[in-house]
């Protein structure tokens, strides 16, 4: 099994690039600083907005700041976000869909009514009025804001799984010995859902830094970290765009929608490793399937 | 023929009872989204006063400020009544609120005033809602379209070429997507107008057509930013769909392959399209509001973002309780259709 | 793919009978599913062939390659199941010359599926459209074969076929889901007459519900290809059924026809050992009951069949040349079956 989820081109694909990410987001300043020597902060006076070029591999800024620099200590920024908000929107599925699916009853009423809530609410407006009242707070709230309200469609996905488990014979069993329902979830429950919850984790933390880049976007975010979202603003806010000045706000972006990409292709992956429906459609096995349907055809007509 | 009718006619008349109506059905769903507004508007009540710092007071002192002048008892008494006052407690308060809210008084605009908020409101939301509303349609007959194909001939060329670049395109932010388009189709090929809503200098047919005009570049940004997500899910659902016995029966019966798809497998694979849709919508909206900042779209959306940068705290909170209001209304809408596309109404509400 | 020729020459379409007595004459035919190291034989060398009118059952458990089968009979299989040899030759009831339907293309067998060929499936629940009407579940495929039908007429040939399964003429208006499981199961019977099809192929038609419906729906089945004529090949794994049902059953084993007789001459006396396992298995419905045995061991891994005979691991009776030589089936007087155990005794 272990063999066959690594050996999945998707996921490999996605663990690659998402990896890669977090090890830009861990070991960003070392790389920036020791390896590189670039500073994302440092004004070149003689580079202005210049476009790439052996010095500056990917251009500098309006204000003469190296953009690879700059895009490097982004990765911090987004993933910091990325990660928290995903931890705690995690967390709160898991405590309103889990818990609701396994006990049921009126528990489950109020959770599922209070998610379904969530669902319906606009989540995206909702996080940036909240943070427009906290304006100019780090990143540490920022992440708390997106993850206290974007949990609503994680915990409707896990709600319905942990239904399903919990009425399979294991668990049934479980009860009747006496097990204690924390025990139970924890021990029985919560490991089969493990596919799920980390599928959920990796959605949760795109949403979050997209969400954090649409507020650094409309510029409530940190004002003083730099993420990718900060530095799409900032460039906007100059005109980048109307100058064309590509190289500011164009590899942000490619960043943000690269490392989305990847985690929808580690979901689609896992989607397909699951359900053998979808397995079955893959191009490989199409492909492999065509070739020996062309052999047999080719037989036959020699014969 | 020889079978008793009345052996075989038994179990169906219990079974169809139990199915609860196409009514049924909406009428829970609309006690949904009616204590769903109830929680919107509490939620818009408790927000300022559950901020640090006290936002009415600031609002005064900027009001104040702003017109130069004592502010009018009445004025006061409003913003209190939206954004807390010390004196009174909670519950009066709200009450106060709900009384305010029903004769459609949001407060004042503090950056533009003394204009109210329900005005300026009242003048972006038509933006938007034509806006929001084509592009959204737009992207899900195209997403679904595609998704249809796709998942119809998975494994096929089409399909290992859309699918992957749709997974892209749906990663990408849509503010982003706005730049770009901006950056190529208003700057450097001078194609379309680069910001605004519409012509100011035009009247009657000819305004309307600006607007057409102005509209198309934050049109097609929302919509190719937002299809691939739709495309997607359309097919991967279809994709398992095809492979149901009813679609396999359907092909053993000799159908013509355009009926097999479209009235067999997309028309089921298609259901929990509409389920989803909240979820989706939430997405859209947001994106939507970033990308009318871009294009300085006259939507409420480039009000919201005028607001945040100004502190004006009566229109944020006005623009929130607008779009959280609409968005129930577009899932009424979504619930009703589905209704009818689902002869199986959902059990669950 | 070079299939021996063994079991070329027992079959009875090759025995001597005219030709349109024969609807149905598959040789051969090998099926693979296509995995990323090699192919796997789900169904390997099979041949049968079935008279007009008849009732042929085959037997076998989960895994046995039934399915497989059926989608490969109806041309239905998708990636990564394929048709590597073999042929399925169709011979219409006025005479024309058979057709080989391997080698159609998707609008050859479109034009021909469900008036040649029609299907019942395991599940009516999931069989039947949910979000259409039964009558235009009924409509669409007789207006596809017969344009000149028209609304009205495809109306009341639906009608018709319903009453022909006791259901009136108002659940035409029903969704799948307001009907009971029974009712659902014979309306899909029902459209598989639609197009007076000559052969009907039933995938456990009688799983999905209880043992009177299952009774009901059976002597249904028996009675009306008699009056429309059709013949039937039920696939199944309850082996007391096709007993009753049945004129002839083909015992599948690993992918592979391991006994194919009358079902008398299985029922009293079955020749492969897998046969008889699976006879002493199911209560009888109508005879008194006997010691019920089951078979011992669980299905072969098709990825990892045993060598030689591959229910040599499971067999009560197995010689030492089990394990290394593949039999051929043997023809015997009343039924053929493969089995090393059968070749010296019955070949003098």
């Amino acid at each position: 099994m272990k063999t066959t989820f690594l050996s999945h081109p998707k996921v490999r694909f996605g663990l690659v690039v998402v990896g890669f990410f977090v090890g830009l987001a861990v070991f960003g300043p070392w790389l920036t600083g020791t390896v590189l020597g670039i500073d994302p902060r440092a004004n070149d006076i003689s580079a202005i907005a210049a476009p790439p070029s052996s010095e500056h591999w990917l251009g500098t800024t309006q204000f003469g700041q190296d953009v690879l620099a700059q895009l490097i200590a982004g990765a911090r920024g987004s993933m910091f976000v990325g990660v928290l908000a995903a931890l705690i929107g995690t967390v709160l599925a898991i405590v309103f869909g889990v818990t609701a699916g396994f006990f049921g009853g009126r528990t489950d009423h109020i959770l599922n009514f209070v998610t379904n809530l969530f669902m319906v609410m606009p989540v995206l407006p909702l996080i940036f009025i909240v943070s427009g009242y906290l304006q100019g707070t780090g990143l540490w709230m920022i992440a708390i804001i997106i993850g206290v309200f974007g949990w609503a469609g994680g915990a409707r996905t896990l709600r319905a799984q942990t239904l399903s488990v919990r009425n399979r014979d294991f668990v049934l069993a479980m009860r009747m010995l006496g097990e204690s329902n924390p025990r139970l979830i924890g021990a029985e429950v919560l490991p089969h859902l493990g596919g799920w919850i980390a599928s959920m984790f990796l959605s949760a933390m795109i949403g979050a830094i997209l969400a954090e880049a649409g507020l650094a976007f409309l510029g409530i975010s940190d004002s003083g970290a730099i993420s990718w979202g900060s530095m799409i603003q900032a460039a906007q806010s100059q005109s980048a765009v109307l100058r064309g000045l590509w190289w500011w706000f164009v590899p942000p972006g490619l960043c943000i929608a690269l490392i989305g990409t990847a985690a929808a292709m580690l979901n689609f992956g896992v989607d397909e490793l699951s359900n053998p429906k979808l397995r079955s459609a893959t191009r490989r096995v199409v492909r492999r399937t065509r070739r020996v349907e062309r052999a047999v055809a080719a037989d036959a007509r020699t014969a | 023929m020889t079978l008793a009718p009345q052996l075989t006619e038994v179990a169906a008349p219990t079974t169809r009872l139990r199915v609860p109506s196409r009514w049924a059905f909406l009428t829970r769903r609309l006690g949904f989204y009616l204590t769903a507004a109830w929680a919107a508007i509490t939620l818009n009540f408790l927000l300022p006063r559950l901020m640090p710092g006290d936002p009415s007071i600031a609002i005064v002192d900027q009001l104040q400020r702003v017109s130069g002048r004592q502010l009018p008892p009445e004025t006061l008494v409003s913003i209190q009544t939206l954004f807390g006052d010390p004196d009174a407690n909670l519950g009066e308060q709200y009450l106060a609120y709900l009384g305010q809210l029903a004769r459609f008084d949001l407060g004042t605009s503090i950056s533009r005033f003394p204009t109210p908020v329900a005005d300026l409101v009242a003048a972006g939301l038509p933006w938007t809602l034509m806006l929001v509303g084509t592009t959204t349609v737009l992207a899900f007959v195209i997403g679904t379209g595609l998704g249809v194909l796709t998942g119809w001939k998975a494994g096929g060329r089409f399909d290992a070429i859309v699918t992957p670049a749709s997974t892209f395109i749906s990663s990408v932010p849509y503010f982003w997507v706005a730049l770009i388009a901006l950056w190529v189709f208003a700057f450097e090929l001078r194609w379309l107008p680069s910001s605004g809503g519409y012509d100011p200098d035009l009247e009657g047919p000819a305004f309307w057509l600006s607007a057409l005009r102005y509209g198309i570049l934050p049109a097609a940004t929302i919509v190719f930013s937002a299809f691939g997500g739709w495309l997607l899910g359309m097919r991967n659902m279809t994709v398992t769909t095809v492979r149901e016995d009813y679609v396999l029966l359907a092909q053993a019966k000799g159908l013509a392959p355009s009926r097999v798809v479209l009235r067999y497998a997309a028309r089921n694979a298609m259901l929990p399209s509409f389920t989803g849709f909240a979820l989706a919508l939430g997405g859209v909206i947001g994106g939507a509001l970033l990308t009318e900042i871009v294009f300085s779209y006259p939507g409420i959306g480039y009000l919201l973002y005028d607001s945040l940068t100004k502190r004006d705290y009566p229109v944020m909170q006005g623009v929130f309780l607008l779009i959280a209001l609409t968005v129930l209304v577009a899932n009424l809408i979504a619930d009703s259709v589905y209704v009818f596309v689902d002869p199986r109404v959902r059990e669950q509400g | 793919m070079s299939a021996p020729a063994r079991t070329r020459s027992r079959t009875p379409a090759a025995a001597g009978r005219p030709a349109n007595e024969v609807v149905l004459d598959v040789r051969d035919l090998t099926v693979e599913y296509i995995g990323p190291d090699g192919a796997v034989a789900a169904c390997k060398d099979v041949t049968l062939s079935l008279r007009r009118g008849e009732i042929l059952g085959i037997a076998g458990e989960s895994g046995s390659g039934k399915s497989t089968l059926i989608t490969a009979l109806t041309r239905l299989q998708r990636p990564p199941a394929t048709t590597t040899s073999g042929s399925i030759t169709f011979h219409p009831a006025d005479g024309r010359p058979g057709t080989d339907l391997v080698g159609l293309s998707a609008r050859e067998l479109r034009r021909m599926r469900w008036s040649t060929m029609s299907i019942v499936l395991q599940s009516a629940m999931d069989a039947l459209n949910p979000v259409m009407r039964l009558g235009d579940q009924f409509v669409d495929v007789l207006r596809t074969h017969y344009p000149d039908l028209g609304r009205n007429g495809a109306r009341d040939r639906t009608t018709e076929l319903l009453a022909m399964v006791g259901i009136s003429a108002d659940r035409a208006r029903s969704f799948p889901h307001e009907m009971s499981g029974g009712m659902r199961q014979r309306a899909t019977i029902a459209l598989a007459l639609a197009c007076e099809p000559e052969l009907v192929v039933m995938d456990e038609p009688t799983t999905a519900v209880d043992v009177v419906m299952q009774r009901q729906i059976l002597a249904q089945v028996l009675r009306l290809r008699r009056e429309p004529g059709f013949a039937v090949i039920m696939v199944t794994h309850d082996l007391s059924l096709l007993l009753e049902a049945a004129d002839r059953i083909a015992i599948m084993y690993a992918g592979r026809i391991v006994e194919v007789g009358t079902a008398a001459a299985l029922y009293r006396d079955p020749a492969h050992p897998y046969t008889r396992g699976l006879r002493d298995s199911f209560p009888p419905l109508h005879a008194p009951l006997r010691t019920l045995q089951g078979i011992p061991g669980s299905p072969p891994d098709l990825r990892r069949l045993p060598s030689g005979c591959p229910f040599h691991p499971r067999c009560p009776v197995r010689v030492e040349a089990c394990v290394s030589t593949t039999p051929a089936l043997v023809p015997l007087p009343e039924q053929e079956a493969a089995c090393l155990l059968l070749t010296p005794e019955e070949s003098r």
